[in-house]
């Protein structure tokens, strides 16, 4: 490992500059006031409804909406005790169904709750207004409150005569014709449209296109997480073609570096490790289920395909060695070995992580909430959380597994076998035969029973397999396997897969979901932004035959993609969270890109496909101080090319995952995850400072630079700023940077001084042009895609 | 009233700056934005999520949490029963056991032989309380101590146990308790993060179990809260330290440049994410200084070296870490996590279990009496305990010396010092087999809530809004114990 001793041996020297520039920053505020955000929350149907709520000024809407004004107060602060959950219902009244909304309640069934446009009538608003403990809903004992505003929202509903409309999501999307919009040059394609609609109804325009060199840095991160190299930016910026950025895209679209960033969003998703998770966590082998994910995504395999094969790849008519290692996916959940645990406990467990998975991932659900009763804000009941269990509890598998044991079911996976119809595992000689963990309905005669308090040992009613009927009741033709789920998942009826599908490539793509919690699509969760372009884009989606591809190359060509990521102070006052897309979102890269970045501009990078996961630089210690003894005691570094691998391919150990990773956000992989934080630390800022992989790019991006020996320092400073950011510094950063490299130069030949006269001119050089562009990995530009 | 706050801050930021000059003032101003700190990141955050902390007066701000992780015998340490000695070899009666599940480990076993403890129990103190010989030094702070001697938990394995203590739920994905505390109530200083972890493998059974970082996770808050490990040699915070040969004054200068071209950036592009990231830089930089300062015990007077034992100069020892602790309370970090492995001794108990105490007695003591005699333990909480307790019968054969003990949910013993809770008291009893809790139960929640309260927060409504759900530490459970409190 490179330390900056070897190039420069030093005393200390006192050298303080005066942070002149602080003067400059403490001008700045370091956030907008919060009043501005809630100046945006009034009418923003996303935003928080308590903040929203806290402002009295805030104007109540001409027309009460059941869907974006009502349900989210009535979910949030009434259905804990009136809503689904049927066992914590009181006073028998349900806000959650038209039904139960306007029934007759009281002991001589002679009140209602809502009359509709009958205030006086309706007891909820005399309620809602008490200022009696005894009387106040709700009662202050649930510690959730009405604000003036919610008060007057529900009130006025009612006066308006209490109109009901169904959840927005369990209705199945339909395609509306594109809306018409007044600067019809703007769009480029059936996108902008909707986004141009809303912006002109708020009175917002779009931005200016972002420049090429912005442009392509953030299709290339977006579609491959890689930088774009210098000849890349140079080629697109001189191409005057009017196709040249879709030429770009379709290159991007094909090349083998779009299945690893697709692949590294998925691995979240599917909660991949190279560990078992549990106590000891011992290693397990499921990197060529990684592997086939990779080859899935750069074949286009069809995201109904796609899902088919994880989910019931095994239960395929004449299922293909391919489909079934694709069911790797529902046993990347982690798995115990830790001595005296019940067996049945942690097997349970198991299931619950399937089904909560398939649940989170797929149907944008909190299913989990109806493990141990009714769900208290969607309509699943635990007997409908249990019917789902059900398809993912016939595995014949262990709860308890013992150390070197390969958990069952698994298939061994020969040479042979790869060569002829598994190539895309890259399986070294080196290493013996494969075996993996997969699915297999092998205990079929298996029951499944509702479980008390969702307690292994507590079964109480049988249940069968089957699905929320909220959603789309199962149909009786389909097989009750997961074979059948997956029919039901994908069946034209169902109203969220392809919402919850799209919507999560649309966060990929714009940075946040058009419903911002795309982990729930329930009455709890966000509603969208631009609804209509949200089923317009999930039914296009599936009517394109679920081609993944052409579904973001549909984004990425899109005018709202290609806007800059500028923004000025009215639009930041507009619309601080860039909900209605009137400029680029300008998003961080991820913990995966940071480095993948540092290594790529460097030249380090070791661009190789798949394989056995590696062990790059890990600060020593980690792994051997919370070790058992067992299992994997010690880090090894791997030496070599595996240092350099994209990050997607480093060893995850999920009790001690790998710390730069886990400090710039990536998910732990203990449970099913589709978004991650976006959190800015100190913590990040010592691993861009001192993070030995980054001295070692900085310092191997200088060598590179000082062995173009005709180059002379600008050209070189250019040239490094460029690979990092990807575009020229203007001339008063080249001259700041030129003036740093100079001091730095001067610096290290003051602490040189008294010191071993060893030091010639090219360590000198080399130590200057090192820490020169570190400082520029350390802009906050390197970490930010465009 | 909050818009006047902040510019109250805002114009006193400038005042501040202009009295010191941009020198270290400088820097001092820039740590007036930081996410830790409790002035401007703690006033933004609780004004953005109606917070509102702390709801009520708090009797701690601080709190030391030592987590002796592998689960602590209370039956050869504080739960004395002599019927246990008397009753040496005869078997658990089921009425005991009242089918109370045991883990993979004994449940196979034919026989339950009841075993008492090895070492004698004695009482100390005004209080009385009986401590065995394994910890003398404990035994002289009783009148310091509160014991809850019946604590239960719902897990019997370690791993669901541990995440239970640390979370207030079985299954991972929770925040740490820490990680509420840097949530709720934010830092109280300006140069160290607000949750600190330290770790020890104790030398009673060096390898039994593993710890686990999600243990100290932030699980869904913000990952500004997660737990800092502060660990031994060189690099006590990972990537703290500058490469080597590089010198502050070349960080500095490079760190004055990155803010400049950042700022330039920002006005470019008006993103305040930028600023925001301009104060961590700040904040990591004051790291680098702050954090060795504490590591380095060198200005410790011998007389407190000494109070804490001889391991205390070696650093990664329980000793140490309590040093470290109390040096860390006395900068106002807000929770200090330790966490010393090694109880799990399901066999050889009585050797390992003496190995194991002495690595923890006199530091322990050491660390409530040293944050005494600096009026610090008045608004400290000190908390020591494990994830469950041990049987009562032995675990493999019982011979004359020698047992073993498997774990043990439904009754063991924690105790708690300053920090607004009741010195030299004891609560809770368990019935003469120490069995089970025959007198006033305290459960994992009951513990979480009563910490809480202590640190000014109802935990009934410190909620966290995720995925729909409002989470809390205490699950859906929960009592303050108020016989506990002063």
């Amino acid at each position: 490992m490179f330390k900056l001793k070897d190039i420069k041996s030093l005393k200390l020297a006192l050298y303080f500059i005066i942070p002149f520039i602080l003067i400059l920053l403490i001008k700045y505020k370091i956030s907008k006031n919060d009043s501005e955000y809630l100046a945006l929350k009034k009418d923003n149907p996303n935003a928080n409804l308590s903040s929203n709520s806290s402002n009295p000024n805030v104007k109540l809407p001409d027309s009460i909406d059941y869907i974006f004004h009502v349900k989210p107060i009535l979910s949030d602060r009434c259905y804990l005790c009136h809503g689904p959950d049927g066992g914590t219902r009181e006073a028998g009244l349900r806000l959650d169904t038209k039904e139960g909304a306007y029934a007759a309640i009281g002991e001589h069934l002679d009140k209602h709750a809502i009359v509709p446009g009958d205030i006086e009538s309706s007891r909820m608003v005399a309620r809602i207004n008490s200022t009696d403990p005894e009387q106040i809903m709700p009662p202050p004992s649930s510690n959730l409150s009405l604000s003036e505003y919610e008060k007057k929202i529900l009130t006025k509903w009612i006066e308006q005569g209490a109109v009901w409309k169904d959840h927005w999501s369990f209705i199945p999307p339909v395609k509306k014709q594109t809306p018409k919009v007044t600067n019809a040059n703007w769009p480029n394609n059936d996108i902008d449209y909707f986004i141009l609609k809303r912006l002109e109804e708020k009175g917002l325009k779009p931005s200016e296109k972002a420049t090429k060199e912005k442009l392509i840095r953030k299709v290339y991160f977006d579609l491959t997480g890689l930088p774009p190299t210098l000849d890349a930016i140079d080629a697109f910026v001189s191409d005057t073609d009017e196709s040249a950025y879709e030429k770009v895209v379709d290159k991007l679209l094909a090349s083998e570096a779009y299945g690893e960033r697709m692949a590294s969003n998925w691995l979240d998703v599917a909660r991949y490790a190279d560990t078992h998770g549990y106590q000891d966590d011992l290693e397990r082998t499921m990197w060529p289920w990684r592997d086939w994910v990779i080859h899935a995504f750069n074949s286009n395999l069809p995201y109904n395909e796609f899902i088919k094969w994880q989910i019931a790849g095994d239960l395929l008519p004449n299922a293909t060695l391919e489909q079934i290692v694709a069911t790797g996916f529902n046993r990347n959940h982690k798995i115990t070995q830790e001595g005296g645990v019940i067996d049945e406990e942690y097997r349970v467990e198991y299931v619950m992580d399937r089904t909560n998975t398939t649940s989170t991932a797929l149907l944008g659900l909190t299913m989990e909430c109806a493990r141990c009763h009714d769900h208290k804000y969607d309509p699943i009941s635990q007997k409908e959380f249990y019917s789902m269990y059900g398809f993912f509890n016939k595995v014949k598998e262990k709860g308890r597994i013992d150390y070197d044991e390969i958990p069952e079911p698994n298939i061994k996976i020969t040479d042979k076998e790869i060569e002829e119809s598994l190539a895309f595992i890259h399986k070294p000689d080196s290493i013996p035969d494969i075996k993996l963990m997969v699915m297999a309905d092998d205990a079929s005669d298996r029951q499944t029973f509702i479980l008390k308090r969702g307690q292994y040992d507590a079964p109480t009613d049988k249940v069968s397999l089957g699905t929320p009927k909220a959603v789309l009741s199962f149909p009786e033709t389909l097989p009750k396997n997961r074979l059948g789920l997956v029919d039901w998942l994908f069946d034209d009826k169902n109203p969220l897969t392809a919402r919850v599908a799209i919507n999560r490539i649309w966060q990929q793509i714009f940075g946040a979901g058009i419903v911002s919690t795309v982990d729930d699509f329930g009455n709890q969760g966000a509603l969208p932004s631009h609804p209509e372009l949200l089923d317009w884009l999930a039914v296009t989606f599936r009517e394109k035959g679920w081609d993944m591809k052409q579904m973001i190359k549909l984004m990425v060509m899109s005018s709202t993609y290609l806007q800059t990521s500028k923004a000025t102070p009215e639009l930041i006052e507009a619309d601080p969270d860039n909900v209605l897309l009137a400029r680029s979102s300008r998003s961080k890269l991820t913990a995966e890109m940071v480095r993948d970045n540092a290594l790529a501009v460097s030249g380090l990078l070791v661009n190789k496909l798949g394989g056995p996961s590696v062990k790059p630089y890990q600060p020593e210690g980690l792994w051997a101080e919370t070790t058992s003894g067992r299992g994997l005691t010690k880090y090894i570094m791997d030496s070599g090319e595996n240092q350099y691998r994209r990050s997607l391919y480093t060893f995850w150990k999920r009790t001690v995952p790998p710390p730069a990773m886990i400090t710039f956000d990536a998910a732990s992989r203990d449970l099913c995850s589709v978004k991650r934080q976006k959190t800015s630390t100190p913590l990040q800022a010592l691993v861009m400072l001192n993070d030995p992989q980054l001295i070692e790019a900085s310092e191997h991006l200088a060598k590179s630079m000082l062995n173009a020996e005709t180059l002379n320092d600008e050209e070189r400073i250019k040239q490094i700023f460029r690979k990092i950011t990807s575009r020229f510094p203007e001339a008063d950063e080249t001259n700041k940077l030129l003036d740093y490299l100079e001091s730095s130069k001067e610096n290290f030949e003051a602490n040189s001084e008294t010191s071993e006269p060893h030091t010639d001119k090219h360590d000198k050089e080399l130590y200057a042009y090192t820490v020169l562009t570190s400082l520029i990995f350390n802009l906050d530009e390197a970490i930010v895609k465009g | 009233m909050e818009e006047l706050n902040k510019h109250f801050i805002n114009n006193n930021r400038r005042h501040f700056l202009k009295k010191l000059g941009f020198g270290i003032g400088g820097l001092a101003a820039a740590s007036l934005l930081d996410p830790f700190s409790s002035i401007s990141g703690q006033a933004q955050l609780s004004s953005a999520t109606g917070l509102h902390l702390p709801h009520f007066a708090p009797k701690a701000k601080r709190i030391v949490y030592l987590f002796q992780s592998g689960g602590p015998s209370q039956l050869d340490l504080f739960d004395y029963k002599p019927l246990l000695d008397k009753m040496r070899g005869q078997d658990l009666p089921d009425s005991v056991r009242n089918g109370q599940r045991l883990t993979g480990m004994t449940s196979g076993q034919e026989r339950f032989p009841l075993v008492g403890s090895n070492f004698k129990f004695k009482q100390y103190g005004e209080s009385r309380a009986w401590v065995s010989d394994l910890m003398p030094y404990t035994a002289k702070i009783v009148d310091e101590l509160c014991f809850i001697k019946s604590m239960h938990t719902e897990a019997i394995n370690h791993d669901p146990a541990i995440t239970f203590f640390q979370t207030g739920s079985q299954q991972t994905g929770r925040p740490s308790m820490g990680s509420w505390f840097s949530y709720g109530l934010g830092s109280l200083n300006e140069n160290l993060p607000a949750f600190t972890v330290l770790l020890s493998r104790g030398t009673g059974r060096p390898f039994s179990q593993p710890l686990y970082s999600r243990l100290w996770g932030n699980g869904f808050l913000s990952s500004l809260h997660q737990g800092v490990q502060f660990r031994s040699g060189k690099d006590p915070v990972l990537y703290l330290k500058d490469p080597e040969g590089m010198t502050r004054g070349e960080r500095r200068k490079m760190l004055d440049y990155i803010s400049e071209l950042n700022y330039k950036q920002e006005q470019e592009f008006g993103d305040p994410e930028i600023n925001s990231r301009i104060a961590q830089y700040e904040m990591a930089y004051r790291m680098q200084t702050s954090v060795p300062e504490t590591m380095n015990i060198e200005d410790e007077p011998e007389h407190i070296i000494k109070m804490y034992g001889a391991n205390a100069t070696t650093p990664g020892t329980y000793a140490a870490n309590c040093l470290l602790a109390r040096r860390l309370i006395e900068k106002d970090v807000r929770f200090v996590q330790l966490y010393h492995m090694g109880w799990d001794q399901h066999f050889d108990l009585p050797s390992q279990i003496e190995r194991q105490a002495k690595d923890i007695d006199q530091a322990t003591a050491a660390l409530i009496l040293d944050l005494k005699q600096r009026g610090l333990l008045e608004d400290t909480l000190v908390v020591w305990g494990g994830e469950f307790g041990r049987t009562n019968y032995s675990q493999g054969t019982l011979t004359d010396t020698n047992y073993g003990r498997d774990h043990h949910p439904k009754c063991f013993t924690m105790f708690m010092a300053g920090g607004g809770v009741k010195p030299g008291f004891t609560y809770g009893e368990t019935d003469d087999f120490g069995y089970n809790i025959v007198k006033d139960p305290m459960h994992v929640h009951d513990l979480q809530a009563t910490i809480m309260n202590q640190m000014g927060i109802d935990h009934t409504k410190f909620t966290y809004k995720h995925q729909g759900r409002r989470f809390r530490l205490t699950d859906v459970s929960g009592h303050v114990v108020n016989d506990i409190l002063v």
